[in-house]
């Protein structure tokens, strides 16, 4: 390559190899040493030569490209691939003039649009999924008014996102991983984490698969595959690639799924997952419920791009917008972005727009950033349920009967679901002190044998409810 | 090098102190990592590396050489630039069966991704009750190098040891490298790995069970590196050589010096140590990390909390100075404990009871 060079250009370019080789050492383990090899010829890969790296931003002039004879047909050979050149100043707007379409198929009022493609659902499928939304949503709404009640510490809605839970948990296969937020226990409800199950959770009794040990709806369940909800925002995004990962180099067939929102979006974690997912050719579908809250902070001072689906192609990954309030469009987008992933090693972006319906929480009173008037339009309008119902019943699938059958049924489940986790004792004393490791260390043993006895020789300063 | 000639002085007046195999066989720290993770991945196909460099560059200190080539880019994975990013997939790889070992090119890169070491695995087996486990091993050096300046030479051991849920391990001797690293990487909870970049080059006698592919050391157990009766010396890592050449001088002026290698920061090993201190009466505690709220408060802690009535002199701490750690070579040799600093502690704590 150094012919290329004239002698003056090479001068300066051989001092300036000089200077980087004089930073080289391997002692000086700081982040001058991360340099990109170039995705040059094969032999540059293995023997990282800069001389090689410096010359491949050099101008080359092909000797022809189509049939153009005009000079001006200049290409640059770049790491990643041919890089054509443009006289003009030309900057890429921030925005596409139109924003990403939004692929549905019920209208508003639970009509099929007449071009809509869907993957169809049968019979089956369908009146489960819509009496888990109904499930969900009267799940929620006596969990809120437990808590309100004051019987539950805590609670969190899923209010106005009861689609997006069921439509996707539907279109998955059990052996897929979750890695939720912490408003999709939907998921687990479809694959029949029971009532009584939710209840003992929120509770924190000893039938709690989680032993007491967090908060309201951090639900987990190994056997169903749906990882232990973590509080921190976006973490389970990477944690989900890495899951990707393992099922891909075991040959499974099965993905990664991870939920998050759209102020998830803003998570350094987002980023490098989504990155490092495309790098890695991970089966990770990241479903972004675009809900157009976090807490009180709206999607406006949340990103200034449209929205979170245009993200995608920054990393390299197909992406998709998908009315999220549309049972059968989430579905549909699911099923086909679980397809491509599996079948062909890579990621998706699913960016679902919703609203929350719902608080952020119990702690939360949304009317004070939020005209209650939103609230109810997008209730009322948009809404999942009704939505899917008139679309199920158009198929003579269900009837009013159905309905009032299936809401006074988990009703009554719910209320006894809930006098049972209260009435259930507490987890044990040697639940404080399990499952810090594998196997409990001496210094924690020796710290129970104190509890204990400090608790049987002051049992007035200890609550009772806590059996030993 | 001058120090490397005394250390081996040093080493084989302990080496004549303990009982080791008739081995003479010596290996170097950074031969010992590489054999230990060689020989993990080769029996164990759930065990996989990650991190920058690791692969191609044949790892930033060469400490993974030759494993891309043995085993593969998909077993030894050359990451993008995110701490977060790849600490977050080996979590995420943990939950789902895979053995990771991921490689911090030093541990002060650890901090941008301490969220996913802390929330993500130490807590994970608790909070899940046991349905979540992690078995990762976070690598890599710590603490001081020469000359890499403030933010690429702090002690990450007393940030890491304070946390339930993670193991907190500092290898000093090839032997301590080679069966901490397996047993780390065998054991099904989250291993924190402090290495010591300046300790990659140092050559140790090994013995011939320390070259056996099933060695393993066990997991929160001191070493009592060398035995004496009037002054017990706590250190790990670096300052384990630094407390042996100590040991020495001392010994040239009457005193008799107990050294011991904790090995094992979290769990930590006081039934060692205070079993130490109520032979000899007297502690001093080394570590090259800052002075607050390190490692050595909390063995004086646990000394003065289990063995007050056995002191004869009041616990001594050698740390770090409490400032970044400055770049001009005078003024890092001033901020770190040197050997003179451990001699003299020592006498104090012998020449106080009188």
């Amino acid at each position: 390559m150094a012919q290329h060079l004239k002698s003056s250009s090479k001068s300066i370019l051989l001092n300036i190899l000089r200077h980087n080789i004089g930073f080289s050492s391997p002692s000086h383990a700081s982040r001058h040493l991360r340099h990109n090899l170039p995705h040059g010829p094969p032999s540059t890969r293995l023997s990282p030569n800069p001389i090689t790296r410096y010359c491949s931003t050099m101008v080359d002039t092909l000797s022809s490209i189509g049939s153009h004879e005009d000079t001006n047909s200049q290409v640059m050979d770049f790491p990643g691939g041919k890089v054509s050149f443009t006289p003009e100043i030309q900057f890429i707007s921030e925005s596409n003039d139109e924003r990403v379409p939004c692929y549905r198929v019920l209208d508003d009022n639970g009509q099929k649009l007449t071009n809509s493609r869907f993957v169809p659902v049968s019979e089956e499928v369908a009146v489960k999924m819509y009496s888990d939304m109904v499930t969900l949503q009267m799940m929620d709404s006596i969990f809120y008014e437990a808590q309100r009640q004051g019987r539950l510490s805590f609670y969190a809605t899923a209010f106005g996102e009861e689609a997006i839970n069921i439509a996707s948990a539907a279109a998955l296969s059990p052996q897929d991983v979750i890695f939720p937020q912490y408003r999709e226990p939907g998921v687990l409800l479809w694959r029949g984490f029971t009532l009584q199950e939710f209840a003992n959770q929120c509770f924190g009794n000893k039938s709690d698969y989680g032993k007491g040990r967090q908060m309201p709806v951090h639900y987990g369940s190994n056997k169903l595959n749906y990882f232990t909800v973590s509080a921190t925002i976006a973490t389970q995004l990477p944690n989900a690639v890495g899951a990707a990962y393992s099922l891909k180099m075991d040959g499974k067939d099965a993905c990664a799924v991870t939920f998050f929102g759209d102020g998830g979006s803003s998570e350094g974690d987002f980023h490098a997952a989504l990155n490092f997912a495309a790098v890695m050719e991970a089966p990770v579908l990241f479903i972004c419920r675009n809900n157009g809250w976090a807490i009180s902070t709206p999607t406006s001072d949340q990103f200034r791009s449209d929205g979170v689906v245009v993200k995608g192609r920054a990393y390299g990954i197909r992406s998709i917008r998908v009315d999220g309030n549309d049972a059968l469009a989430m579905y549909s987008a699911v099923h086909e972005a679980r397809e491509m992933a599996i079948r062909e090693h890579r990621p998706i972006l699913i960016e679902a727009l919703t609203y929350r319906v719902g608080h952020h929480s119990t702690s939360d009173d949304s009317t004070r950033y939020r005209s209650a008037d939103e609230i109810e339009w997008w209730n009322k309008a948009r809404n999942p349920l009704s939505r899917f119902r008139t679309w199920v019943e158009s198929n003579g699938w269900w009837s009013d009967e159905a309905e009032s059958d299936l809401r006074s049924r988990i009703k009554k489940e719910m209320l006894e679901a809930i006098r049972v986790a209260e009435k259930t004792k507490k987890p044990n004393l040697n639940h404080m002190f399990s499952d810090v490791y594998d196997v409990p260390p001496l210094n924690l043993r020796e710290q129970e044998v104190l509890v204990r006895k400090s608790v049987k020789s002051h049992p007035q300063d200890y609550p009772s409810d806590v059996p030993l | 090098m001058d120090f490397e000639q005394s250390l081996r002085r040093t080493r084989s007046a302990s080496v004549s102190a303990r009982s080791y195999a008739a081995g003479s066989k010596e290996m170097t720290v950074r031969d010992a990592l590489n054999s230990a993770i060689d020989e993990e991945m080769s029996a164990d196909p759930k065990v996989f590396v990650m991190g920058e460099e690791v692969g191609q560059y044949q790892g930033a200190y060469k400490i993974t050489k030759g494993l891309l080539e043995k085993y593969g880019p998909e077993r030894v994975y050359d990451t993008p630039i995110t701490e977060a990013g790849f600490t977050g997939i080996g979590v995420g790889a943990a939950y789902a069966g895979l053995k990771p070992v991921v490689e911090f090119m030093t541990f002060n890169f650890s901090m941008q991704a301490i969220d996913h070491i802390i929330n993500s695995a130490a807590k994970s087996n608790y909070m899940s009750a046991g349905q979540i486990n992690v078995p990762i091993v976070f690598r890599g050096p710590n603490g001081a190098a020469a000359g890499v300046g403030a933010q690429h030479s702090q002690c990450y051991a007393a940030w890491y040891a304070s946390v339930p849920g993670l193991k907190v391990l500092a290898p000093y001797s090839a032997e301590d490298a080679r069966g901490l690293l397996k047993a780390a990487i065998r054991d099904p909870d989250p291993v924190v790995f402090l290495e010591n970049e300046l300790l990659y080059g140092e050559s140790f006698p090994i013995s011939e069970e320390a070259l056996d592919s099933s060695f393993c050391l066990p997991i929160g157990k001191a070493k009592i590196e060398r035995q004496g009766k009037d002054v017990t010396i706590v250190t790990f890592s670096k300052m384990v050589g630094f407390a042996l050449k100590a040991a020495e001088k001392l010994a040239e002026e009457g005193i008799s010096a107990e050294v011991i290698n904790l090995r094992s920061i979290r769990p930590l090993d006081r039934a060692t140590i205070n079993a130490s201190v109520r032979k000899t009466s007297r502690l001093v505690t080394v570590e090259e990390g800052f002075p607050q709220h390190g490692v050595c408060a909390e063995i004086c802690a646990s000394v003065v909390e289990e063995s007050f009535s056995y002191l004869d002199a009041p616990v001594e701490r050698i740390a770090g100075a409490d400032v970044p750690m400055p770049y001009a070579a005078n003024l890092e040799r001033l901020a770190l404990p040197q050997v003179e600093d451990i001699v003299r502690a020592a006498k104090r704590a012998c020449y106080r009871s009188k």
